[in-house]
């Protein structure tokens, strides 16, 4: 007895808190599973945390932020002690903006990490999603994570809108006059929809305040919730990797959580935090208080939207000025195509994985990561994307590039109209070709070894490049992914000669899974018996 | 149709069990396993060991020292002081030397943190199982009987009078909160047809502020103007002002193509709506040899001396035009509203 209270008392204070968590949380039944979990290593993984990281940074700073700003429209003059700005009429969000930036210390700091690390979330979530659709990433299981970071994203462009909306300034408010105007040009419910939302006509004295309630609420609320359960579903599902020696569908090779991923993962929390603290010291973002507050009377030249609105200007601006007039009806197909397309373009994303999968038939899970080049259609495809969106993008900006480079913003937008459609179409043919010359390479390689730049000469006066083997490790890993074989139709006759008709989904499966798949479309990989004829016959060349 | 069934040949040897036809010893793709650990120098060397330490240390040290940094800025600095650095410019002296020494106090644990781990950690990679994420039949077995039992309990599927007025309870409720979402905003009307413009209402010039004459108005000026009435600190300035902003410039009476502009001109002196008929921004830029108006925002381009007529960019029809005339005490005055709304087209424009 006495040696088991000694035993007790002897527990570190550590272990007796959790103890008493575990009591009430059952928190070693986590830790057993998590506390030491495997995750892969490669630079690209750290892409999605710079996502969750800014998140954080966005959250905290904005929560400061909401300490000083004012979101109402009342007006009052300005007596700050921003100079310029003195006596002049503004919206008390704008004037509290100038405050923030003038007169609380550190006020400027928060507001410019603030933004920058909006921006730099915004960018994150992009490239994280690249890196996530050309390695296949999104395969069973993950189809529902992809969809979770899909709408991050676009959850993240309007929490960035409605958010640079808030300061009232003349930038700003231009672009919500643009959101007015597009919402105009929704056929029945536009008008309907803009007076609901602004309570009145444009622009009223309730949509700061409006905004504000879906930028610091609402849309922050969904999100912070789409986090969690993608989180959730990165630690259940387990991460992915890529193929390589002792690494399988059904493994994980990596290192700890507890301690390496820790350090690692918690110190890039800081690192992130710090390099954007560092921006907002040294470059300024959004000075609201170099244009003034917003009047719908008054505008600046070279209004840009933040970046990840660039593209959706795009189709704004190069689209032609169609109107369809009929029955007393106005048809505003010159700013309605353009929101069409904005919300096509996404949802483009947003189904790849279930179009592929459609296709491909497998319902099988995939852990493994592709390369790229060994998936050249899909690549092809995402390129394409890639493209449209920059071709938008310069769309969307064609007035500053028509200032800092001298051209012609005629030429420029009727470069983004051909472009638009010529473009993606160019960019899958040119990207699905250096795929396929990678994969030769590839299988090169293995066949033939590595180049090894040493040039021999034959005693007959030849000169050839000897070839090194390569080793096991690099075999593998070359050979590891999958190749799909293309769906046939089948026999149109069946056995008992009787007619059977596919139906067209059938064919344009089979016509898409040819696309993929086929002959020309992929290079078949080096089997067993290439190798080994090769290197067991007459050896190199 | 997803009902059509993928042949199994057609899918590839899932990766890492197989890799084609020749399987077994003889593969020269056969996964070799996992690579051995390669000691870093720190594993082996104590003394490296123990410099990658003191790096740390020394790291987060600094960010003791950053973060005194960034509390003495807070104190020392004015939030006014303006200072030079190059090549920064003039910059707040404030603002730089906090987000300097906050970012360094962040960063260098970051730093530190990351050096720890990829120095002092352990780097072995070790191999963890993956389960399917399916249910085994069993499980799955048992909870469809469950679910079974539960929904006989309930009786739902038979008391079907239960069902469908539970369902219609549930449809209907939400409706009260779309009902609730009314008066977020008045009805359109004709609110977007109408501006402050009337018959009689003199146009006054944004910059004095002063009623215009036609004497003020030259060739290859552009001035904007506003009805009379208006006032800046009026509750509804600037919605009002968003319909009914004017431009105003003079063109030679002979060099105006559009008939019906000349006619609502006076002696050449021309009213366009401000409100570009695209998405509705301010239009502003004005070139004065072709007449041509240019909005900033999306760069649709009108032609004043022809209607307003758009020329180039997205915006789908003319500037509205504002009938003008001069009145007894020779200012400038509308002789009515916009005949058609001003700004975006919308469905009911017509």
């Amino acid at each position: 007895m006495s040696t088991a209270t000694e035993t007790q008392r002897k527990a570190p204070a550590g272990e007796r808190v959790a103890d008493w968590a575990d009591g009430r949380l059952g928190i070693y039944g986590l830790a057993k599973a998590n506390m030491r979990k495997i995750f892969p290593d490669h630079w690209s993984f750290m892409l999605g945390e710079i996502c969750l990281y800014s998140f954080i940074i966005i959250i905290l700073t904005g929560v400061y932020l909401t300490l000083f700003f004012h979101p109402s429209m009342n007006e009052v003059v300005y007596h700050g002690s921003y100079e310029p700005m003195q006596g002049i009429r503004m919206s008390e969000a704008y004037a509290s903006t100038l405050d923030i930036s003038f007169d609380v210390r550190g006020g400027l700091l928060v507001r410019q990490i603030h933004h920058w690390a909006a921006v730099i979330f915004l960018a994150g979530m992009f490239v994280h999603m690249f890196r996530v659709f050309f390695t296949g990433a999104y395969r069973k299981p993950r189809e529902i994570n992809w969809l979770f970071g899909f709408l991050l994203f676009v959850l993240g462009m309007f929490t960035g809108f409605t958010g640079y909306s808030l300061p009232d300034d003349l930038l700003s408010g231009t672009g919500v006059r643009f959101t007015q105007g597009a919402i105009l040009s929704m056929p029945i419910v536009g008008t309907y929809i803009s007076m609901f939302l602004f309570g009145g006509e444009f622009p009223g004295t309730d949509i700061i305040a409006r905004f504000y309630s879906i930028h610091i609420l609402l849309l922050p609320g969904i999100m912070l919730g789409l986090v969690v359960g993608h989180l959730i579903l990165v630690f259940f599902h387990k991460h992915t990797q890529f193929a390589g020696p002792g690494k399988t569908n059904k493994n994980v090779v990596g290192m700890p959580l507890l301690p390496v991923y820790m350090a690692k993962a918690g110190g890039f929390f800081f690192l992130v935090f710090g390099f954007i603290s560092v921006i907002a010291a040294i470059a300024t973002i959004n000075p609201i208080w170099a244009l003034g507050p917003y009047r719908p009377d008054q505008v600046s030249t070279g209004a840009q939207p933040d970046w990840y609105m660039g593209f959706a200007e795009g189709f704004v601006r190069v689209m032609p000025g169609w109107e369809i007039n009929l029955w007393g009806h106005t048809l505003v197909l010159g700013v309605l195509i353009p929101l069409v397309l904005f919300g096509v373009v996404l949802a483009a994303l947003a189904l790849y994985p279930f179009i592929e999968s459609w296709i491909t038939g497998d319902k099988r899970e995939h852990h493994i990561l592709d390369r790229p080049r060994n998936a050249p259609t899909r690549t092809g495809l995402g390129v394409a994307w890639v493209t449209i969106y920059f071709v938008m993008l310069i769309g969307g900006g064609n007035d500053i590039w028509a200032t800092h480079f001298h051209m012609s913003l005629n030429a420029i937008s009727w470069f983004v109209r051909i472009a638009f459609f010529v473009g993606p179409v160019l960019a899958f043919v040119v990207t699905r070709r250096i795929c396929l010359g990678l994969q030769r390479r590839d299988k090169e390689k293995v066949l033939h070894g590595r180049e090894s730049g040493t040039i021999k000469r034959l005693p007959h006066g030849e000169f050839v490049e000897i070839h090194e083997p390569l080793s096991p490790e690099q075999l593998h890993t070359l050979t590891a992914h999958e190749q799909y074989k293309p769906i046939e139709i089948g026999p149109t006759v069946d056995e008992n000669g009787v007619e059977r008709k596919p139906s067209a989904l059938q064919k344009l499966r089979a016509r898409l899974s040819k696309s993929y798949y086929g002959e020309n479309n992929q290079i078949a990989k080096p089997t067993a018996e290439e190798y080994k004829e090769i290197t067991s016959g007459h050896g190199h060349h | 149709m997803s009902s059509q069934q993928i042949p199994e040949e057609n899918l590839p040897v899932e990766q890492g069990t197989a890799h084609g036809a020749v399987e077994g010893a003889g593969d020269p793709f056969a996964d070799p396993g996992l690579p051995a650990h390669k000691p870093r120098i720190q594993d082996i060397d104590e003394r490296a060991a123990n410099r990658s330490e003191r790096a740390v240390a020394l790291m987060f040290t600094l960010s003791m020292l950053a973060t005194v940094g960034f509390i003495a800025s807070y104190v020392i600095f004015p939030v006014d002081q303006i200072v030079y650095i190059w090549p920064f410019g003039h910059v707040s002296a404030l603002n730089f030397s906090l987000g300097l020494t906050l970012g360094l106090a962040l960063f260098l644990i970051g730093a530190g943190a990351v050096h720890w781990a990829r120095t002092l950690m352990s780097d072995v990679e070790v191999a963890d199982d993956r389960h399917a994420i399916e249910a085994t039949p069993e499980v799955k077995a048992k909870v469809l009987a469950d679910f079974a039992d539960g929904a006989r309990e309930s009786a739902l599927g038979r008391r079907k009078l239960i069902r469908n007025t539970m369902f219609g309870a549930l449809a209907l409720v939400p409706l009260s909160g779309v009902v609730l979402l009314r008066d977020l905003g008045p009805l359109p009307e004709k609110k977007l047809r109408k501006t402050l413009w009337a018959k009689g209402k003199q146009l006054v010039n944004m910059n004095t502020m002063e009623p215009l004459r036609p004497e003020d108005v030259v060739v290859g000026s552009l001035t904007f103007a506003m009805p009379e009435g208006l006032e800046e600190d009026a509750h509804d300035f600037q919605s009002q002002i968003a319909k009914a902003a004017l431009m105003i410039i003079r063109i030679e009476p002979d060099n105006i193509k559009d008939k019906r502009e000349r006619e609502w001109a006076h002696e050449g002196i021309v009213a366009f709506s401000k409100i570009c008929t695209h998405v509705g921004c301010p239009i502003s830029l004005y070139e004065q040899q072709t007449h041509h108006v240019l909005c900033p925002c999306h760069q649709s381009t009108f032609d004043l001396s022809d209607g307003a007529r758009v020329i180039f960019g997205p915006a789908g029809h003319a500037l509205p035009q504002l009938r003008i005339g001069v009145n007894s005490e020779g200012n400038l005055e509308a002789l009515g509203d916009f005949e058609e709304p001003v700004g975006p087209a919308f469905w009911e424009r017509g």
